[in-house]
Formats: structure tokens, C-alpha cells, sequence
């Protein structure tokens, strides 16, 4: 069973959900990134998406892109956001932690190598934006031969029989996309991502995370009520926007909303 | 290529947009359902006789096609080798070929319902044309353009607002031409249920590469026809300029089965190749997936895109067509590159000995066509692709000059 599994599993048999942090790897400076993975597990993360820094993140809004920014400022591209999870692993073998990012980056390292170096530095599964599965099949047998989980994107516009197709592909969970937008976006409406997730588990077994628009612990238990993973990322990338240079108050206000949404999702 | 096992040019892409390793729909899962919809949408007009007959009214009527087939005699003369005919792109309605393109992206978004309308534009020559039929239609269009290039094409802009659209200026990356297309897709992803994206040149997702290609095929469709009548004869080489390679696409395409013709496709080497300082992907990258397709690309060895460099805003973009990629690696297309001085030279040459002055982007061919010209026999014929016209670039050229207008 993968790690991955494994922490839905736990997380079901426990009656929780998952609360999946994403913060991009590098942000503001490489050596934020280690001990804000370990804050997060700290309070109450239970998975971690780890987004790889690349210089035209179409999918993403304004605040990951200046992370990426300035990560890539920072020269952190793929092998070093593979060297961090290899110092994770060092303290952490049980927290999953998945990669989020653009195909180039995967490609241009090659994708056999890619898979190897992931799996062998601890990675869990793979999340690439912009990796339809309809594209995917030169990458997806690498990722499978190295026991790397595929992470596929679902939105408000996939219909179901899109679903079933993508689902066949994925392992580990699915990744529904609250609404039309990029990352950062405003308001989501729970009540229509709870009559499309109803949908979408009549063609998948899949633990399904939801994310885009989540903001606090209000919105993080009320999405929490409906799929098996909360996933956040603007929010917490922005605070580290908000004290530029200042690591220890960021992780600081990162940790105390992970804490403020663990605790509205347990309630 | 060998006669004996020809390529079938009209089965590329494939069903699922690929040109060989090239193409395909590399986009995040939201687009997915509107490009299968662009892409049925297509498919059915494509072969809808009623279509076509709007697309060429329109092109005969609003655009003022054909566009003629001019020899340049006096250019010739100068070069001393083979004969030089110019497609006169930059004759057309909005001052260059890609209208031909927006015309149709535009009759698709009238089928389609949608009341709005983004771009991406670089030099803004694309901007222009779709704020142009947007306006034509009554659409609402927003045009989003880096920066940097609101800077050096302020008189594009300038015009894109006359005709009613709003100038989104980008600042994010490099603030050119690949952000611009960047932020078109954010907009897209978001406003999908009410907007057509008009993608400028044949790259993208599927089907954009493809469709982009049918409507500017009219050039190379032309131009066939005219040297045929003026001549009684096929050229024996086209020129013409890539960025993303829409005007190129358009010329060669409709040649592609004349296994005689030679085609040249010139990138931009802005202050050298060797110095990096460029936007030549098919002369120095490698493939990679870059807004909706694999295609070749100028990143660095981590996969990130670089910063290119040309003095022409229309061909500064780290990537290109998939098509072309696939036409460099079958051998059938020789992709080269023209420097910054190289194409001011010809902007230079040809607005003297001809009174015409082209696009800073179409130099680029100009410069490449008369060294090609000057190693053939004064029986051979060449045709440049004038892809646009000058006036755009007239800021440019003043301020290289150090005169400020």
C-alpha cells in the first residue's frame, strides 16, 4: 500500500480528512522550505504538495507565480526540490508528499530518470498541470514502474465521462478544482462542489481533494464535509509574501492557519 | 526527400493534434472541455461549404484579398541572382496576415455564442486584427500584451484602443510575448464559459495549430496560383519569417507536396546565436511542452523558459509552431536565423530601393532571401513572405538612430 493510501486510510478508520498544505518549494529561499515541511506536519498536515518552481505557471494566479519567482531567483528547479524531500525523508517517513508542477521541468530531466530520482528520494506522487491524461501515457508507465502515485486534476468542467477516463488513470486521490480559475481565486461554492463530487464517486473509488478557494477554517471544515482532502496553498504562499525576510513570522502565521483549519476540520 | 515514399502532408496533425512527436493538448484539466468543443466545432465547419464562403467573402470584401504577387526588380537588380517576388501580406486590411487569421477565429466565436473575445499580442500586429474584428462583430475583446512590448509598440497599442479594446499590459516573467499568452490563458481558464481565445500564430493546444494553418493557408494558396500565371511556373525557394511561424505556415504549407520548392524558414538571431541572445528555437533549442504543446524550445538545462531577445517584438517567443518542429526534423523545411543588424539592414534597403517598407519582423526574411537569392541563377525565382507592413516599427528604427518622433 502506498504512503498515500495508507494516510487515507488511517484518515477514514479515524472519521478525519485530509488537510493537504501546498507551498512552492524555495519560497522565498531554499532554506525556508525543510523546516516550513516539518512545521506543517506539526500542525496537523497531513499530506504536503511541494510545488516545483517554473517560469510560465500558466494554471497559477499572481501569488504562486512571485513564489515561484522568487524561488527561481534562488536558481530551485527540480533537482534541488528533489533534494528536499530527500532531507525530509531523513526526519519524516511517513508524511506523503507530492509534486506539483509543469511538464518541462520533468521532461527536460527525462522521464525514466525523472521517476527513478523521485521515487528514490521519497516522493509519493505526481501532480502535473498541465499532463492531461490523454497525453500522459509516455510518462504515466515510468511513474507506475517507480510506484509513483498520479495525481490528476478534475474541475468543474470535466464531464463524467471525462472522469471515468481520468480516473482509470490516476492512483492515490483526485484533485477536483473548486472552481474555473487559476490558484488564488475567490469564494467557492460548496454546495456545487458537493452535488459534482457526488457525481464524480459514482465512477471513482478515489480519495477526491478539493482545492482552489479555500481561505480559512470556516471554508477548509465546510469543504472537509464533503471530499477526503482539503488542499491549500494561496493563502499560506501569501503569507510568506507578507514577511518578505521575515522566515520565522511567516512559518509562524503558516502554522497558526494549518492549526486554526485542522481544528475546524476535526470539530 | 525521396519521391519514391512521399509524405502525406494532409494527415498531419493526427486526430489528436500531433505533427509526429509534436502538437497535442497540454493544457490544465478546465480547458479540456472547451478545446474538444472548439475542436468539433471545426471539424464540422471546416468542411461546411456555407463557412468557407463567409471566410472568403469576407477576405475578398473586408481583408481586400488576394494580396498580389510583386517583383521586386530593382531589388533583384541590386542582389544580382535569382528573381525576388514579395507576398504582399502587409497590403492586407490592419497591415499584415494575421487578420486572415482573427477573421476566422472570429467566425468561430460568432458560431460559438461567445460574446467576448481575449488575445495575446507581441508586436501588436495581432492585437490590432482581432480589436479589429471584434470591433467589426460587436465583441467585447480584451488584448494582453507584455510590458515591455506596450513600450516599444505604443502605436499599436494606441490603435488597439481606438477600435474599442482594452490593452492589458503584463508584467509577470519577461514581460513579452510568452507572458502575454500566459496571462491569456489565466483569463481563459477563468472565463471559459463566455469567451473565445484567439490564439495569434499556429501554436497552442489542439486544434489552434491546425486551424490557425487553414485560415492563413490563403497565402501560400495564392501565391501558388500567381507565380503559376505571372510565370507559368512553381518558385524554386519561399522565404518567409517564424516567430510562432504563422505566416510561414500559411505560405509553405500549400507547397509542401512540390518536392522542387526549397523553403526556408528564418528565426529571429537577434544579437547572435552564439551569444544567446536570441529567439531561434528551431536553430538552437530542444523539444519541450510550453502552452499547450511539444514543440522546440529555448529553455535552460532545468527545463525553465529563458528570456529571448530579438529587436522585432512579433518574433520574440521561446518556442514555435509544432508544425515546424516536425517540418525541421523531417528535413523538409531549412530553419535559419537573421540577426537584429541583419534585419535592420533590409528594413533599410528594402523601403529605399522599393518603396516599401516592411514590418521589422518580415525583415527578417527580406535579409534572409536577398543572401539566398544572391547564390542562384538569375532564372530562379524566389518568393519573400512580407508578412507586414513598417509603420509600426518606425519608433523603433528612429530610436536605434537616436532620433526621438
Amino acid at each position: 500500500m502506498s504512503r498515500i493510501q495508507q494516510c487515507f486510510e488511517n484518515l477514514r478508520s479515524e472519521g478525519r480528512k485530509a488537510l493537504i498544505p501546498y507551498v512552492t518549494a524555495g519560497d522565498p529561499d531554499p532554506s525556508m522550505t525543510l523546516p516550513l515541511m516539518h512545521a506543517l506536519v506539526e500542525a496537523g498536515a497531513n499530506i504536503i504538495e511541494l510545488g516545483i518552481p517554473f517560469s510560465d505557471p500558466m494554471a497559477d494566479g499572481p501569488v504562486i507565480q512571485q513564489a515561484m519567482e522568487r524561488a527561481l531567483l534562488h536558481g530551485v528547479s527540480l533537482r534541488q526540490v528533489l533534494e528536499m524531500v530527500r532531507s525530509f525523508r531523513e526526519q519524516n517517513q511517513t508524511t506523503p508528499v507530492v509534486l506539483m508542477g509543469y511538464l518541462n521541468p520533468m521532461e527536460r530531466m527525462g522521464y525514466e530518470t525523472f521517476a527513478r530520482e523521485a521515487a528514490e528520494a521519497g516522493v509519493d506522487g505526481v501532480l502535473t498541470v498541465d499532463l492531461p491524461p490523454e497525453e500522459a501515457d509516455d510518462v504515466i508507465g515510468f511513474f507506475k514502474q517507480y510506484e509513483l502515485d498520479c495525481i490528476f486534476l478534475m474541475s468543474p468542467t470535466t464531464t463524467l465521462n471525462r472522469a471515468r477516463r481520468i480516473c482509470e488513470q490516476a492512483s492515490g486521490y483526485v484533485y477536483y478544482v473548486s472552481l474555473k480559475g487559476v490558484t488564488g481565486s475567490s469564494a467557492l461554492n460548496v454546495t456545487d462542489v458537493a452535488t459534482k463530487l457526488e457525481g464524480l464517486r459514482t465512477v471513482t473509488d478515489l480519495p477526491i481533494g478539493v482545492g482552489f478557494g479555500i481561505r480559512d477554517g470556516e471554508s477548509a471544515a465546510a469543504v472537509g464535509k464533503v471530499a477526503d482532502g482539503v488542499v491549500v496553498g494561496s493563502v499560506l504562499v501569501n503569507k510568506i509574501a507578507t514577511y518578505a525576510n521575515q522566515p520565522q513570522q511567516a512559518r509562524d502565521a503558516i502554522v497558526a492557519t494549518i492549526r486554526d483549519m485542522r481544528q475546524a476540520m476535526d470539530r | 526527400m525521396s519521391d519514391s515514399n512521399p509524405i502525406d502532408f494532409s494527415a498531419v496533425p493526427d486526430q489528436r493534434g500531433h505533427f509526429g512527436p509534436y502538437g497535442g493538448r497540454f493544457v490544465s484539466e478546465t480547458l479540456m472541455d472547451a478545446l474538444e468543443e472548439l475542436e468539433s466545432l471545426y471539424n464540422r465547419l471546416s468542411v461546411d461549404p456555407d463557412f468557407q464562403a463567409e471566410f472568403d467573402r469576407d477576405l475578398a470584401h473586408y481583408v481586400g484579398r488576394p494580396s498580389p504577387l510583386y517583383l521586386a526588380e530593382r531589388l533583384t537588380a541590386k542582389v544580382g541572382g535569382a528573381q525576388i517576388y514579395l507576398k504582399r501580406e502587409d497590403l492586407n486590411h490592419t497591415g499584415a496576415h494575421k487578420v486572415n487569421n482573427t477573421i476566422g477565429q472570429a467566425l468561430l466565436a460568432k458560431h460559438m455564442g461567445k460574446p467576448r473575445v481575449i488575445a495575446e499580442t507581441g508586436a501588436g500586429q495581432h492585437g490590432v486584427a482581432t480589436a479589429t474584428v471584434a470591433a467589426r462583430l460587436g465583441l467585447k475583446c480584451q488584448v494582453y500584451m507584455g510590458a515591455e512590448d506596450v513600450q516599444r509598440q505604443s502605436l499599436n497599442v494606441y490603435r488597439m484602443k481606438l477600435l474599442g479594446a482594452e490593452v492589458i499590459p503584463v508584467t509577470s516573467g519577461s514581460k513579452t510575448l510568452k507572458d502575454a499568452m500566459n496571462e491569456a490563458m489565466r483569463d481563459w481558464v477563468t472565463n471559459v464559459d463566455d469567451t473565445f481565445y484567439i490564439i495569434g500564430t499556429v501554436a497552442g493546444p489542439h486544434p489552434y495549430p491546425k486551424l490557425v494553418r487553414d485560415f492563413q493557408c490563403v497565402i501560400g494558396r495564392e501565391a501558388r496560383q500567381q507565380c503559376l500565371d505571372q510565370t507559368g511556373e512553381l518558385p524554386d525557394a519561399l522565404v518567409a519569417c517564424v516567430g510562432g511561424g504563422s505566416n510561414a505556415i500559411g505560405l509553405f504549407h500549400p507547397f509542401l507536396e512540390d518536392s522542387a520548392v526549397q523553403m526556408y524558414g528564418v528565426e529571429a538571431g537577434g544579437r547572435g546565436i552564439e551569444t544567446g541572445q536570441h529567439a531561434a528555437p528551431l536553430c538552437a533549442g530542444l523539444p519541450g511542452v510550453l502552452h499547450g504543446n511539444r514543440t522546440y524550445l529555448m529553455s535552460d538545462d532545468a527545463g525553465q523558459i529563458v528570456e529571448t531577445h530579438s529587436v522585432s517584438a512579433g518574433l520574440d517567443y521561446p518556442g514555435v509552431g509544432p508544425e515546424h518542429s516536425w517540418l525541421k526534423d523531417i528535413g523538409r523545411v531549412n530553419y535559419v536565423s537573421i540577426t537584429d543588424d541583419e534585419a535592420l539592414a533590409a528594413f533599410r534597403e528594402l523601403t529605399r530601393i522599393e518603396g516599401i517598407m516592411p514590418a521589422l519582423e518580415s525583415s527578417h526574411a527580406v535579409a534572409y532571401g536577398m543572401k539566398l537569392a544572391a547564390t542562384m541563377r538569375q532564372d530562379q525565382r524566389i518568393v519573400i513572405n512580407l508578412s507586414g507592413r513598417g509603420d509600426k516599427d518606425i519608433h523603433t528604427v528612429a530610436g536605434i538612430d537616436g532620433i526621438s518622433i
